[in-house]
């Protein structure tokens, strides 16, 4: 392999499967990033879990209004049209699938659908937040990810072997290689970078690739 | 009717030895650093309350607020989801050292069931943490073909909690997203006290503003231009002071 897509080419990956008008939760972290590259035109309402729709860019450094941050405690700035709510209504609207799309981060993710995303084993502090949350009610989940771990192991498999997020909650998955649709237990191929060959993608995919009509290029901007 | 209370140390009064104390807040924001502070002097002083369970979403930050509480020896167990922050310190040694319980929520099966507990509904089922580790010894049933897990509701002795707005009906409203547990908690507690940045006649609030009717709050106390968690924890605070 001779490349992969940086985290900003997936995120703006993702970002173009985002419909004008869409409702959107973004994971903390990686994710938010999607919020970024959004395409000229399309204007998606954002979602965080503590209780605000419609925020907009972080505020310049001295500015920030610690009543008014995101999932992730980071100061944040509303839009034209935003909306306060307290913490029930917030999470009715992840499970009570109000929400069009979620995207998230992962640790992996298997070919039946299942996530692991909020815990690498029992040492340390345990913590959940939102994740088990999320995974359920969104019309569409999605993960953005890194193809392979840091030392080179597949992160899609056939089954996870972390602790996990959710069971068959995955519908698409964004990586550095290839975006991946999951349809009846299986890892479809629907694009991938147009120098890798399709043995070279299997090879370090912990499952079967599946074929379901041609596989187009994953063409990004340099970002 | 007045359901003002004239100092801090009178409104935590009457908190228990094992009480269950629901603190409002998301991270700092919503937090009633005041309160919580005003609860350390008690201890300090009397020796009391200890042995509480407090609910909250997190596990507090730095050395003010819920960490302090925390750090005091108060809590025996925490009931939250997410006890992590930029510095957890306080939470993550005793935790490791075994001297404080957790019972590990997610976010939003923890709003419903504080939710649940004001509205009288012992028990919901949920799709979140179906088939994870966190739902273990929890009934399962099967809805329309997909299965959902059952969750207790959860109520407290008393819910401390941080409101913008109140009148003295006990009327609140919140200031931008500090909402976030607040109303839930003030539903979920026999007994709610609200410390409020401004203190109102009635007809002070609109009623199309009350974002929480005073049939849920049984005090507020007045505490004019509260501490923020985060600017505390940037100039290093801790509560209480230390002393060279």
């Amino acid at each position: 392999m001779t490349s992969k897509l940086s985290n900003a080419q997936i995120a703006w990956r993702a970002a173009q499967d985002i419909a004008d008008g869409a409702y959107v939760n973004l994971g903390i972290g990686f994710p938010e990033m999607v919020a970024k590259f959004q395409p000229p035109g399309r204007e998606a309402v954002f979602h965080t879990e503590n209780g605000v729709l419609g925020f907009g860019e972080a505020p310049a450094p001295g500015t920030e209004d610690w009543d008014l941050i995101n999932a992730g405690k980071k100061a944040i700035t509303l839009k034209p049209g935003a909306a306060f709510f307290h913490h029930a209504d917030s999470f009715a609207m992840v499970r009570g699938g109000h929400l069009d799309v979620a995207i998230l981060g992962a640790y992996q993710v298997a070919e039946t659908g299942d996530l692991a995303n909020w815990s690498t084993g029992p040492k340390g502090v345990p913590a959940v937040g939102g994740a088990m949350d999320l995974v359920h009610g969104a019309k569409r989940v999605a993960v953005i990810t890194d193809h392979v771990t840091k030392d080179g192991k597949p992160k899609l498999l056939q089954a996870c072997t972390l602790p996990l997020t959710g069971v068959g909650c995955v519908t698409r998955v964004y990586t550095s290689l290839a975006v991946i649709d999951i349809e009846d237990g299986h890892f479809v191929l629907r694009e991938k970078l147009p120098a890798l060959s399709f043995d070279d993608l299997q090879a370090v995919t912990g499952a079967t690739l599946h074929l379901d009509g041609a596989v187009a290029d994953l063409i990004t901007p340099e970002l | 009717m007045d359901k003002r209370i004239a100092t801090l140390a009178e409104a935590v009064a009457g908190i228990e030895d094992g009480a269950v104390v629901m603190i409002g807040g998301f991270g700092g924001s919503g937090a009633p650093i005041e309160l919580i502070h005003a609860l350390i002097d008690r201890f300090i002083a009397t020796g009391s309350p200890k042995n509480l369970t407090v609910v909250n979403n997190n596990a507090g930050n730095g050395h003010v607020g819920l960490a302090a509480l925390i750090e005091q020896g108060m809590v025996a167990k925490l009931i939250c989801s997410f006890p992590r922050s930029a510095d957890p310190k306080v939470f993550t040694e005793l935790y490791l050292a075994g001297k404080i319980a957790l019972e590990l929520v997610p976010q939003g099966t923890l709003a419903e069931r504080i939710r649940a507990g004001g509205a009288g509904i012992p028990a919901f089922y949920t799709p979140t943490s179906y088939g994870t580790d966190l739902a273990q010894g929890k009934p399962v049933e099967e809805f329309d073909g997909r299965p959902y897990v059952r969750e207790r509701w959860l109520k407290a002795d008393v819910a401390l909690i941080k409101a913008e707005l109140g009148d003295h009906h006990g009327n609140l409203t919140f200031r931008m997203a500090a909402r976030n547990f607040n109303p839930l908690m003030a539903m979920a507690a026999a007994r709610t006290i609200a410390q409020v940045s401004h203190a109102v006649e009635p007809g002070g609030i609109e009623p199309e503003q009350v974002i929480t009717p005073g049939i849920f709050v049984q005090g507020i106390v007045e505490v004019p231009a509260p501490a923020q968690e985060e600017a505390l924890n940037r100039a290093n605070a801790h509560y209480p002071e230390v002393t060279a």
